[in-house]
C-alpha cells in the first residue's frame, strides 16, 4: 500500500502511467487529510487517461446525454398539451398502445435516463478508476468498554432499586403486561352485526345462509328475468340469482348477497344423472348449484357439458355435477351445495328451499 | 471559490455549528466503498421503492378507496354507463382522464414488480455469498421482514383498482383467513368487515397500502441501509483485499455519481418501460362482481408461487367434534409460506450453529466454496419454481396442450422429489469446481500450447496464475472447515454428558456441512507450486525465443503462426514450387 502521491509503484507489470494523466480530472496529489490510499491491485490506465482526444471524446458524449435530456422534457411538455389520451399508436411486437401514453414516457423516461447515463460515464471514464483501500474499525468493544457498560447498568439498576423493591417491581409488570389489552378489544368493532335481517347471528351462521327461501323465483344473472324450464336446452348453462337480488343489493348497499347465492343451472338428460344431494332435487333434469367454489371461493362458471364436470378457474377443483357435485380433482374438499327446484303456477323456476349445506369456501365452525 | 461554493461552505459551517456535520464528513466522504456489478441489486430496490412512492403519491390524489356504487360517466367509451365501484370508476379516471395519469399508474406497478424481483435476486446475492455471516445475521433478518411487507404492499396494491382480477385475489385471500382454526371465521368478519366483499374494507387495505405497509417498509430500510453503512459493506474475495480492510472507491466523487446516476437510470428505464409496455390493463377486465370471473387469472408474479400451491395440494380436509380444519388451505397458504420464512429468517444462525463458526465475515464466500449451503439456495429455488409453475398450471396446460391433471400430479411428486435431487446436483458440481480450482492453484492454469521438447516428448505448457486470479481462487482456504467431532457420552470421569443429544445433532449437522469438503492448499504450497509452474515457464523460455524468432503473426490470418519467408497464399505456393529450391527447416 502507498500513497497517492506514489501511485504507479504496484503496476510493475503494466505499461507506466504517464506523468501527468490527461483527464479533465486529472487526479490532485493531496497530501495530509485528503490524501487516500491505494490499494494493492493491478490498475491498468483507461483510454481516456492517456489520449486526451479519447478524454474529450467522452466529456463530448456526456455532454450531448445532458443536453438531450433538456430536450426531453421541452418534448414531454408538447406531448402533455398536444395529445389526448384517445390517440392510439400501434407500436410492432407490443401492440396497439395510447399515443399519449407513449410519448410521456418515452420523453419522461428519456429525460431522466440520460442523467443517469451520463453521471456514470463521468464517473467511469473521467473520474478516477485507481482503487483505495480502508481499514474496517472493530465492531465490538473492548473489554474495558464492556465493564463500563456493565457497571452502569449495576448502578442503574441500584439506584432504582428495581431489584429491591419486590412489591413495585412485581406489580409493574403486571400493569405493563395488561395494559395492551383494551387495544386488542378495541378490536372487536371492526366489525358488528348491524343488519337488521341478519340481527343476533354469529358469522358461521351468517355464512350458512342465503337468500334462497321456498317458492323464491330464480332469475337470469344479467337480464334479471324469471326463467321457465323449456328455456335451457340439454347441455346448457344458466348463471342465476334468487329474484329479489337487487333489492337486496339496495337495501344494503353491498354485494354479499350476490357472492353467497349465485348458482348455476345445468341440464342434462335425467338418465344421466347418477346421483344428487337429495331425491327429486332437479326438475326435469335441470340441476341448480351454487356458483361459489368450496375451496377459497372463486364463482366458477367452465362446464363441460359431455363429461358434466365444472372446473373451477382460479385452482381447477373439479367437480362431477351429474354425480352429486362431488369433488374428483384439484383442492376443492367439499362438493358443490346443490339446491332443490321446481317450478311455481306461472310455470317459472323457483327454489324450493334455502342451501341445505353452507355455500362457499370451508371454516371453523362448519363442521 | 465560486459564489455557490461559498454559499455551500457557508452552510456547511452553519449546520456544522449546530449539529457537528463536519467532522462526519470529513470521515464519510471518502468511504469506501467496494465494486461489483451486483452490489446494484440492492441500489435497483431502493430506486425502485423511491419510483413507487413518488408515484403512489400521485395515484392518491386521484383514486378513491371506496366501494360505493356509481354508473361510469367517464371517456372509456365500453364501459360507459356501467355500475361500478367508486375505486374502479376513479381508476378508470386516472388511466384515461387524467393527463399522464395512467403513465403514472404503469409506472407504479412496473416498479413494484422491479422492486419485488430485485428484491429476490439481491436476497440470493446474499445468501449465495454468505454476506448474512457474522456480523450480518441481523441485517438479513430485517431483510426477510422487508421480504413480507413488499408482498404485502404488492397484494394490497393488486386489489385497490376493484377490477376482476382484483376482487378475485381478495376473494382468494379471504378464504384463506377463513380457514384458520378457531379465530378464521371471526379474524375473516373482523378484517372484511362482515361478508365478502362488504363496503368497509376497500379504506382498510388503502389505508394498509399507503399508510402502515409503506411506513414500516421505509423505517426498515433507513435501519438496513444504516447498519450496511455501519459495518460496511462486505467484497468479494481478490487481490489486497482482506478481512480486515476495505477496497474500492470513495464516495465522493465515484460512488456519489454513480450510484446517484444509477437512481437516474432506473427511473428512466421504469418510465420507459411504462410508456412502451401496458400492465395490469383493469378496464379489460371490468368491474368486480363476486359472482362472475375469467379464466386464465393471474395473480402477479410473486404470488404466483402462492397460488400455485394452492393449486396443487391435494384436497384433504378434516372434522373432529364438528369443527373443520381444512389442510388443503392452511398447508399451502399459511404452514408452508409460514416455514419457508421463518427457516429464511433463523438461516444464519442455523448454519452458524452447524459449523461451529463464531468469526466475523466481511470477505464474501464463493458459492463454490460452500457447496452444502449453495445446494440448499438451489433447493430452495427449484421448490420455488416449481411452485410458480403450478400458479400458471392452466396457462401450461393449453399452451402446451397437455393434461391439466397430469401437471398438477407431475408438480405434487416433483416437489417432494426434485428439490433434494437438485441439492445433490448442485453439491458435486460445487465440489468439482472446488478441486479444478485446487488443481489450478497447485499447477497453473492450461495454456493449451503443446510443446515438443528437444528429446522428442511432448509436454502440455502450464503458465502461472495472475495473481488477481489466484487470490480469487485462494479464497477457498478461508472457507475451509472441519466437521466438529462426535461428543463423547461420558467425559474423562464417567460423568454423563448432559448435552449430549445437542452435541450430537450438531455433529451431525457440522459433517453434513463439512463431510465432504475439498481440503485446499496450503498457502505454502500455492506458493511452492506457482514457483514450479513459473521456473518451468522460464526453462522454455528460450525455447520460446528460438521458435518465435522462426515466426511472424499474420495478423490478417486472425494470428495463425506463420514461418518467415513462407508463401501466405497458394498461388505463391505454387510459385514457389515451381522454383523447387525451398529452405530447409
Amino acid at each position: 500500500m502507498s500513497d497517492l502521491t506514489t501511485r504507479g509503484s504496484d503496476n510493475s507489470g503494466d505499461k507506466p502511467l504517464p506523468e501527468k494523466p490527461h483527464g479533465i480530472l486529472a487526479r490532485p496529489e493531496y497530501e495530509g487529510p485528503g490524501a487516500l490510499t491505494v490499494a494493492d491491485v493491478e490498475h491498468r490506465p483507461r483510454r481516456s487517461d492517456l489520449d486526451p482526444k479519447a478524454a474529450r471524446r467522452v466529456e463530448r458524449q456526456i455532454t450531448l446525454m445532458f443536453l438531450l435530456s433538456m430536450v426531453m422534457v421541452v418534448l414531454f411538455v408538447i406531448a402533455y398539451v398536444s395529445l389526448n389520451s384517445t390517440q392510439t399508436v400501434y407500436i410492432p411486437v407490443l401492440g396497439l398502445i395510447g399515443a399519449q401514453n407513449v410519448a410521456l414516457g418515452v420523453t419522461f423516461g428519456a429525460a431522466i435516463f440520460f442523467i443517469g447515463a451520463g453521471a456514470i460515464q463521468w464517473a467511469k471514464k473521467l473520474m478516477p478508476d485507481v482503487e483505495v483501500v480502508q481499514d474496517r474499525h472493530r465492531l465490538a468493544s473492548t473489554p474495558d468498554q464492556d465493564a463500563a457498560a456493565a457497571a452502569q447498568y449495576e448502578r442503574g439498576k441500584e439506584e432504582s432499586g428495581f431489584a429491591a423493591y419486590r412489591i413495585l417491581r412485581r406489580t409493574l409488570i403486571g400493569a405493563l403486561a395488561l395494559f395492551p389489552i383494551p387495544l386488542v378489544v378495541l378490536v372487536r368493532d371492526m366489525w358488528t352485526n348491524t343488519d337488521p335481517a341478519l340481527e343476533g347471528l354469529s358469522p358461521a351462521e351468517i355464512l350458512s345462509e342465503t337468500a334462497w327461501t321456498d317458492g323464491l323465483p330464480i332469475v337470469v344473472d344479467g337480464t334479471y328475468q324469471p326463467i321457465r324450464p323449456e328455456d335451457i336446452p340439454v347441455g346448457g348453462l344458466v348463471s342465476a340469482l334468487p329474484e329479489n337480488i337487487r333489492e337486496i343489493q339496495k337495501e344494503f348497499h353491498n354485494l354479499n348477497e350476490r357472492g353467497k347465492s349465485a348458482i348455476i343451472l345445468v341440464r342434462m338428460d335425467p338418465g344421466e344423472i347418477r346421483s344428487q344431494q337429495g331425491d327429486g332435487w332437479d326438475y326435469q333434469g335441470i340441476l341448480a348449484f351454487s356458483k361459489i367454489c368450496t375451496h377459497v371461493g372463486c364463482p366458477i362458471a367452465l362446464y363441460e357439458h359431455r363429461t358434466h364436470h365444472l372446473l373451477c378457474p382460479c385452482h381447477q377443483s373439479t367437480f362431477d355435477l351429474a354425480d352429486s357435485g362431488n369433488v374428483i380433482f384439484g383442492p376443492a374438499a367439499r362438493r358443490m351445495p346443490q339446491l332443490p327446484i321446481g317450478v311455481n303456477e306461472e310455470g317459472f323456476l323457483v327454489a324450493r328451499s334455502d342451501f341445505q349445506e353452507p355455500v362457499g369456501p370451508s371454516f371453523w365452525e362448519r363442521g | 471559490m465560486s459564489t455557490t461554493e461559498k454559499a455551500g461552505g457557508a452552510t456547511a459551517q452553519y449546520l456544522d455549528e449546530r449539529l457537528g456535520s463536519n467532522k462526519w464528513l470529513g470521515k464519510n466522504l471518502k468511504k469506501v466503498f467496494p465494486d461489483h456489478w451486483s452490489f446494484m441489486l440492492g441500489e435497483i430496490i431502493l430506486y425502485s421503492f423511491i419510483v413507487v412512492l413518488i408515484t403512489g403519491v400521485f395515484l392518491t390524489l386521484f383514486y378513491k378507496p371506496s366501494l360505493v356504487e356509481v354508473i361510469y360517466e367517464g371517456s372509456y367509451v365500453p364501459l360507459k354507463g356501467v355500475e361500478m365501484t367508486e375505486a374502479y370508476a376513479s381508476t378508470l379516471q386516472i388511466s384515461f382522464d387524467i393527463r399522464g395519469g395512467l403513465l403514472i399508474r404503469q409506472m407504479h406497478h412496473w416498479a413494484a414488480l422491479i422492486f419485488v424481483a430485485a428484491i429476490a435476486v439481491h436476497a440470493f446475492r446474499v445468501f449465495f455469498t454468505g454476506a448474512f455471516r457474522k456480523p450480518r445475521e441481523l441485517n438479513w433478518v430485517i431483510g426477510v421482514g422487508l421480504i413480507v411487507l413488499a408482498l404485502g404492499a404488492g397484494f394490497t396494491g393488486y386489489s385497490l383498482p376493484d377490477d376482476l382480477l382484483s376482487g378475485t385475489g381478495l376473494q382468494i385471500a379471504r378464504g384463506i383467513v377463513q380457514a384458520i382454526p378457531i379465530v378464521g371465521t371471526w379474524a375473516a368478519f373482523l378484517l372484511f368487515d362482515g361478508e365478502f366483499p362488504g363496503v368497509d374494507f376497500m379504506s382498510r387495505i388503502y389505508m394498509a397500502h399507503i399508510l402502515l405497509i409503506p411506513g414500516l417498509i421505509l423505517a426498515l430500510v433507513t435501519v438496513h441501509l444504516m447498519l450496511v453503512w455501519y459495518q460496511k459493506h462486505t467484497q468479494f474475495p481478490g487481490q489486497g483485499r482482506t478481512n480486515e480492510n476495505v477496497v474500492g472507491y470513495p464516495l465522493m466523487p465515484i460512488y456519489m455519481a454513480k450510484a446517484g446516476g444509477f437512481f437516474f437510470i432506473v427511473f428512466g428505464i421504469i418510465a420507459l418501460l411504462s410508456g412502451l409496455v401496458n400492465i395490469n390493463p383493469v378496464w379489460i377486465f371490468g368491474p368486480y362482481t363476486p359472482d362472475q370471473v375469467t379464466a386464465g387469472t393471474q395473480p402477479d408474479w410473486y404470488i404466483g408461487w402462492l397460488d400455485g400451491a394452492l393449486r396443487v395440494m391435494p384436497n384433504w380436509e378434516t372434522v373432529a367434534f364438528g369443527y373443520t380444519i381444512s389442510w388443503n388451505i392452511l398447508i399451502p397458504a399459511v404452514i408452508v409460506p409460514g416455514i419457508i420464512f421463518t427457516a429464511m429468517a433463523l438461516y444464519p444462525f442455523l448454519e452458524a450453529w452447524a459449523t461451529g463458526d463464531k468469526r466475523e465475515h466481511h470477505l464474501l464466500e464463493r458459492p463454490r466454496n460452500a457447496p452444502v449451503r449453495t445446494g440448499i439456495g438451489v433447493m430452495a429455488i427449484v421448490f420455488y419454481s416449481l411452485l410458480w409453475l403450478g400458479g400458471g398450471n392452466d396457462l401450461v396446460a393449453t399452451t402446451f396442450d397437455l393434461s391439466i391433471n397430469a401437471i398438477t400430479w407431475f408438480l405434487r411428486i416433483g416437489l417432494i422429489v426434485l428439490p433434494p435431487l437438485a441439492f445433490i446436483i448442485t453439491k458435486r458440481i460445487c465440489l468439482g469446481l472446488q478441486r479444478k480450482d485446487r488443481e489450478k492453484l497447485l499447477h497453473g492454469y492450461e495454456s493449451g500450447r503443446i510443446l515438443r521438447l528437444p528429446h522428442g516428448e511432448f509436454i502440455e505448457v502450464h503458465e502461472p496464475l495472475p495473481k488477481a486470479q489466484q487470490a480469487v481462487l485462494a479464497s477457498m482456504i478461508e472457507s475451509h472447515n472441519t466437521p466438529l467431532p462426535a461428543p463423547a457420552k461420558t467425559d474423562a470421569n464417567g460423568v454423563r454428558n448432559k448435552r449430549y443429544r445437542i452435541d450430537k445433532l450438531r455433529s451431525r449437522l457440522s459433517n453434513f456441512y463439512y463431510r465432504d469438503a475439498v481440503a485446499p492448499p496450503t498457502m505454502a504450497e500455492i506458493e511452492a507450486g506457482q514457483a514450479h509452474v513459473a521456473h518451468e515457464a522460464e526453462l522454455e523460455a528460450p525455447l520460446h525465443e528460438y521458435e518465435e524468432s522462426n515466426y511472424v503473426t499474420v495478423p490478417f490470418h486472425g494470428g495463425v503462426l506463420h514461418e518467415q519467408g513462407e508463401p501466405m497464399t497458394n498461388a505463391e505456393a505454387l510459385e514457389a514450387d515451381k522454383g523447387s529450391e525451398r529452405g530447409t527447416d
